[in-house]
């Protein structure tokens, strides 16, 4: 059992309670939405003490050098003394120079940051709104093509982070974002080898980025691009992605939904995501797959397509992890 | 001469037929429901565990360990047809990686000598 320091208090932790958890049952209130090491809202900076190295794992260097971790990962050995990211370390301030809505409840907010910020289309930052709320959003924005960041935002019944952006969000506005992180983004060097993206929802976000940059590289195998929703008017970017498609001969654009009232727009197909990504193509092995959106389609889809001959490392896959999918993972 | 583990590539031929054999574990309809799991990462790192164990490789596993990590498995009606299953799975994944047929049949012997571990008896 390790005592960990935190502003004054003494927090108790065990081999089972992350240093996350053990903050919160004190009513000490540490920013955190995934729990799952995955969006990095949780950050913390350890003053004393040894950082075990899964709360790092995920981390740029230079975070780990200075002692960052993520609390939700972060199982004590030792005695240790945390604080929070002090303000201007971590975040930087973004201006929002663009917003429009995509689709009935996608919002795209383009930002222009302040300090240089090195990141490759498909990663995501941490948005916060407040210094205590704080989410993930991936990017859709290309380095060197766009000199903003953009990001896809879609609007969750009962969303604290997302209805502030829909509702309160407007261009001029300054906040602070803080990343990037993941490693779902294009690699060159096997300029030959077939991409698949799918995804649904704003998954599109950073598959849009990934086939832009993909493109830009000069990618030469097959690059297709699947968007799923549950109906057409989830459905966005349409006509950018057809136009990605007639200006490039490797490149297709397949979107599907699962219903549909009248007849269908054309060119987007009636049919679930998974059997259309499995349909490209009569094995996927030797494929490389970039997976994004809702958890869990995409760790349905991840498994299908191993099943279907791709191998595990050349899957990548970005489950957009929320709050409620940390209170099932709790209870 | 070299042992079991080497003769069969040591952890390369594990990480080699890791994912074969898990891909043979997920599509057999009298295994399958065994690993239902989600979270491919965690089975993919036990099944190398499983893997370098019966290959004969350095491993940490004792008798109880094996008990304790099927006994739940066990509940669920695991049974001496379902180790059958999984030793014919391994045969073949070793049969892809052209392991010699002697190798085989000691790896299959392996996985006999815990089979009433695993099946908690
Ligand atoms: C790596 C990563 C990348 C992401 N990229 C994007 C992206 O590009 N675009 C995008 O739109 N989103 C993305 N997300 C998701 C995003 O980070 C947020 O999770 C999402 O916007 C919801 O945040 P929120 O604050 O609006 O909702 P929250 O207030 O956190 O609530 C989230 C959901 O949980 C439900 N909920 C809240 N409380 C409870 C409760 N007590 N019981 C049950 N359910 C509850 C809410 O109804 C809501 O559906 C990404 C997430 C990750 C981890
Ligand atoms: C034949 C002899 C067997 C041996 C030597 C063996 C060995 C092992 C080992 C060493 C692990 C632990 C991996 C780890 O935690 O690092 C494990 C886990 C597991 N085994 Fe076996 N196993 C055998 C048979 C079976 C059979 C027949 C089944 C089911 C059909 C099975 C299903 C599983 C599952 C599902 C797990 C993961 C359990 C979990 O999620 O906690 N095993 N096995």
């Amino acid at each position: 059992m390790a005592k960990v320091t935190y502003n004054g208090q003494i927090v108790d932790t065990d081999a089972d309670t992350s240093l996350l958890e053990a903050l919160l049952a004190q009513g000490c209130e540490i920013p955190n939405s995934c729990r799952a090491g995955a969006c990095q809202s949780c950050l913390m900076q350890a003053t004393k003490g040894e950082i075990p190295a899964q709360a790092q794992a995920g981390l740029k260097e230079t975070l780990k050098a200075q002692g960052y971790l993520l609390a939700c990962r972060c199982y004590p050995h030792q005695d240790m003394e945390v604080r929070l990211p002090v303000s201007g370390a971590v975040r930087i301030p973004v201006t929002v120079i663009e917003e429009d809505m995509l689709a009935t409840d996608v919002k795209r907010v383009r930002v222009r940051p302040e300090a240089d910020f090195v990141y490759r289309p498909g990663q995501y930052v941490t948005l916060w709104c407040d210094a205590r709320l704080g989410r993930s959003y991936s990017l859709a924005s290309v380095p060197g093509r766009d000199d903003h960041l953009e990001m896809h935002i879609k609007l969750v019944p009962d969303g604290r982070m997302s209805r502030w952006v829909h509702e309160h969000l407007h261009v001029g506005d300054r906040l602070l974002l803080q990343g990037p992180a993941g490693n779902c983004f294009y690699v060159p060097g096997a300029p030959q080898q077939n991409l698949l993206l799918a995804g649904t929802g704003t998954g599109l976000a950073p598959l849009y980025g990934i086939a832009k940059d993909a493109l830009r590289a000069g990618h030469q195998g097959d690059i297709y691009l699947l968007h799923g929703a549950p109906e057409p008017s989830g459905l966005y970017l349409r006509e950018e992605l057809s136009a990605l498609a007639r200006a490039h001969e490797n490149f297709r654009y397949i979107s599907c939904v699962l219903v549909s009232d009248g007849p269908l727009p054309e060119g987007i197909q009636l049919g679930a995501i998974d059997e259309l990504a499995l349909g490209v193509a009569p094995s996927l092995a030797g494929w490389k797959i970039y997976l994004c959106g809702v958890p869990q389609l995409v760790n349905q889809l991840r498994k299908k397509i191993f099943l279907a001959g791709a191998r595990i490392n050349d899957i990548y896959a970005d489950p957009f992890l929320s709050v409620a999918d940390a209170r099932k993972a709790a209870a | 001469m070299a042992n079991l583990f080497e003769r069969l590539g040591g952890e390369a031929a594990v990480n080699q037929a890791v994912e074969n054999f898990y891909r043979k574990v997920l599509t057999d309809d009298r295994i399958s429901h065994f690993f239902s799991d989600v979270d491919m990462d965690r089975q993919i790192a036990k099944q190398k565990g499983f893997l370098t164990m019966v290959f004969g490789g350095p491993n940490n596993y004792t008798g109880k360990d094996l008990r304790e990590g099927h006994r739940h498995l066990v509940a669920k009606g695991l049974n001496d047809g379902h180790v059958d299953a999984v030793i014919e799975l391994l045969g073949e994944t070793l049969k892809e990686l052209r392991a010699a047929e002697e190798d085989i049949k000691e790896v299959a012997a392996i996985a006999e000598s815990v089979r009433d571990d695993v099946l908690n008896r």
